[in-house]
Formats: structure tokens, C-alpha cells, sequence
């Protein structure tokens, strides 16, 4: 099989200004991956498809990127000046700063491909969006390879990316009215936990939380209400 | 006036047959119990392996299941309850004709079981409809079901047709239909029927 940079070359050939980029996987496996731009995936899934025998799309899955907060130490180099017994001397000065900064998180469609025809396999594809928020537009690879059809149903359920391109991209596990995503890690689930018999950890302060809340009287007792 | 079970006996050697109507009319009731032809998750691979020839459920006259919640007596709730699907199962449980019978079968069917952490899993089908028979197990053995219609079939024979305890059929002031859950935005709307179900104490 084809080395991940070979298949790259060969996008950049047959597509220009195609824009793939080389994930690496530093494991032992090193099954490296290629992150197409979102512009051009339909024209590199179609080559890939067609030239290189692609045949199988074996998988389609999402993954959810929070942002993240990252933390860095920066040496930082300044004048100071200072005042040793009534004379002045100016210095410099290397302090050690912290500074902050949020790394906008997005979300990321991950296809597995296969070549039936070569019997080789598998090479990964990654897509990402530009935020988690308002542009979660992906293109659809459902007119390249059928079998995503299902699979980028279940990612716009479960994570949001909305594929443009799909021929029916409705909800696949959950309700039509329902608003949440719940495999974004920033999903809150409903709070229906009040009762577990041997709860412990999280699950007994979940059930805690409903201890001594008002409860309607059941059956039995308008039952017998009714019957005083 | 129920008849004394000695006398019962001695009138039987004598070739007298006495009885009473509840007797009867239970009688009749516990030996056809009809199930509803209905399967939701693994549980229900069990449930039709009890109907087949080596459990034999046609023993307790509930070999026929039937297609249609309008014939059946008896819904045997067996798999996961997903929220997706519990607005169907309360509907069809309204569906049924009086009087009626339901037998939660497993784990899930209990509380959920093991995706009772889940955000899509009904914890317990009786926070809806109200359940005569739980089974323990993922998924319970045939035995265990044949055990559930046994103890369904002492809990009919137990009914009185009049007084206080009398069954929901026979109480014209008795809920009849049990409210349909909506889907909501967020998770079933309402998350319970406080009516048939509340939430038990916490004792840590």
C-alpha cells in the first residue's frame, strides 16, 4: 500500500491547492491520517475513490474538541531600574510570566477507507469545523460513498456537524424536537437519576439531590383520600 | 359466600361441583392469559424461546400472543425501554382492553440495567404504566419468565371481584388511561407519571 505522504502527493497532484495535511499517530501502529479542507473533500474523496480504488467506507465517526485552556510559562526579558544605596542602575531583567490562552475547540469527522479492489487499508480521513458553535458546516461524503449516509446522520444526531450535501439529513437516534447533541463533551444530561439502590459515587450524590424533594401522592393514597 | 374447602372436597367424592362466581371468573381469567405480541431488546429472544416447544408456555393457556394490543390481557415489557420508544409502549398499553396485566421482564425493564447511566434509556418502565410482575435478570431464563406467569396467575386468582381491593377493572373510579409521556427537547415531558410511580427514599 501507498505511504500516507505518497496518497498525499498524489491528491496534490490530481487536485491543486487541495490543502491536505499529514496527522501523524505517534503509536506503534503509526497509522497516520490525512485532515482534507473542508473546500476540497468532495473533489479529493471523489480521486481517491476513483484513481487510487478506494472502494469501502468502512467507518464514520465524530469527535468532539472543547476548547482548551492553555497554560504556558514565557520567559520575558525587561528593563528595570533600580535604586542600590541612592544610585541608580538600570538592568535588565528575565522574568519567568504566565500567560493563558484559549485554543478554540470544533468538531472533527473521521472516515475510514478501504480498498477492496487492492485489498489494502485502511487510510483515515479527518475533516474539521471551524468552531463548535455557529459554523459546524461539513461537507457530505454520502455522494462519494453511499454507506456514509447513515453514519453522518448519526454524527449531526450525536455531535451537531451539519453535512451539506446529504440527501436527508434528519436526527437517526434521537427524537425530531430534540436540541442537544449528546456526545459533545459538554452535554448535560436530564436529571432523571433519583433512585438507585445501591448508588455510590456520583451516582449517590445525583440520587442525594432528590432526597427530600415534593413528590404527588400515588394511586393508593388518592385512593384512599378518596375513600375518607 | 365462599365455600368451606373441606366441604369443598367431601361434596366433590360425592360428585358435587360447588364453586363460586370469582372462582370461576378468575379462573377463566388466569387460564388465558394472552401476551401481546410485542419484543423490545434481547429479553424478548428469551420470551420467544418460553413459547417455543421445550419451555412451553402453551401450558398456562398464554401460548397465543396476539398481534393487536385490542386481544391481548397481558403486555410483557421485554428489553430496553428507550425514550424514543416509551411513548409508544404507553400507548399501546392504553391501547389494551381491561383487565389488563403487564410483566416487566429484565434489567432495563426494571431500572434500566446497564444503560441505566444512559441519557436515552428509560429507568424503569414502571415510572409509567403500573407493573404486576418484575423479573430479575439480563436477560431472565425462560424459567424465570414461566416463574412471572405463575406469580401473575396467583395474583389473579387472589383478586375479589367486589370491596376495596377489587381490581382496576371493576373500579369505575380507577385511572383507565395512564398519560402519554411528550418528547421534549430535552427528555420526556413529563419524566414520570406521579401517579403511578414515586420516587422511593434514598436511605444513605
Amino acid at each position: 500500500m501507498k505511504t500516507v505522504e505518497e496518497i498525499k502527493t498524489a491528491i496534490e497532484t490530481a487536485v491543486p491547492g487541495a490543502g491536505v495535511q499529514i496527522v501523524p499517530n505517534p503509536s506503534v501502529s503509526g497509522q497516520h491520517s490525512l485532515r482534507l479542507a473542508p473546500g476540497h473533500a468532495v473533489e479529493v474523496a471523489k480521486f481517491l475513490r476513483d484513481e487510487l480504488s478506494f472502494d469501502f467506507l468502512s467507518n464514520v465517526t465524530g469527535v468532539d474538541w472543547p476548547d482548551k485552556e492553555i497554560t504556558e510559562k514565557v520567559k520575558v526579558t525587561r528593563t528595570v531600574t533600580k535604586t542600590v544605596d541612592g544610585v541608580e542602575t538600570t538592568g535588565e531583567e528575565t522574568v519567568e510570566e504566565t500567560r493563558k490562552q484559549v485554543q478554540p475547540g470544533c468538531l472533527e469527522a473521521v472516515y475510514h477507507l478501504y480498498s477492496v479492489a487492492l485489498k489494502q487499508g485502511p487510510l483515515t480521513l479527518r475533516m474539521r469545523t471551524v468552531n463548535r458553535t455557529d459554523q459546524v458546516e461539513l461537507p457530505s461524503l454520502t455522494p462519494i460513498w453511499r454507506s456514509a449516509e447513515f453514519q453522518e446522520r448519526e454524527i449531526f444526531d450525536l455531535f451537531g456537524v451539519v453535512f451539506t450535501g446529504h440527501p436527508d439529513l434528519r436526527r437517526l437516534l434521537m427524537w425530531d424536537g430534540f436540541k442537544d447533541h449528546p456526545m459533545r463533551r459538554d452535554y448535560v444530561e436530564p436529571d432523571d437519576f433519583e433512585y438507585e439502590p445501591t448508588a455510590h459515587d456520583d451516582v449517590l450524590k445525583r440520587a442525594l439531590a432528590h432526597r427530600n424533594r415534593d413528590q404527588g401522592p400515588g394511586i393508593r393514597d388518592q385512593l384512599a383520600k378518596a375513600g375518607q | 359466600m365462599a365455600v368451606e374447602e373441606g366441604l369443598k372436597i367431601e361434596l366433590g367424592k360425592q360428585g358435587v361441583f360447588v364453586t363460586t362466581i370469582e372462582e370461576l371468573y378468575n379462573w377463566g381469567r388466569r387460564s388465558s392469559i394472552w401476551p401481546m405480541q410485542f419484543g423490545l431488546a434481547c429479553c424478548a429472544i428469551e420470551m420467544i424461546a418460553t413459547t417455543m416447544a421445550r419451555y412451553d408456555l402453551a401450558r398456562f393457556g398464554a401460548e397465543v400472543f396476539r398481534p393487536s394490543p385490542r386481544q391481548a390481557d397481558l403486555m410483557i415489557i421485554s428489553g430496553t425501554v428507550t425514550k424514543k420508544m416509551a411513548p409508544q409502549v404507553v400507548r399501546l398499553y392504553n391501547q389494551m382492553a381491561e383487565p389488563k396485566y403487564v410483566i416487566a421482564m429484565g434489567a432495563c425493564a426494571i431500572s434500566g440495567g446497564p444503560f441505566k447511566q444512559g441519557y436515552n434509556v428509560l429507568k424503569g418502565i414502571d415510572r409509567y404504566i403500573p407493573v404486576d410482575v418484575h423479573i430479575p435478570g439480563c436477560p431472565p431464563r425462560p424459567e424465570a419468565l414461566l416463574q412471572a406467569f405463575m406469580t401473575l396467575q396467583k395474583k389473579i386468582d387472589g383478586q375479589h371481584l367486589t370491596g376495596e381491593d377489587r381490581p382496576r377493572h371493576l373500579d369505575a373510579g380507577a385511572q383507565g388511561e395512564f398519560p402519554v409521556p411528550v418528547q421534549g427537547e430535552h427528555d420526556l415531558e413529563p419524566a414520570s407519571n406521579p401517579g403511578v410511580w414515586t420516587v422511593p427514599v434514598v436511605m444513605k
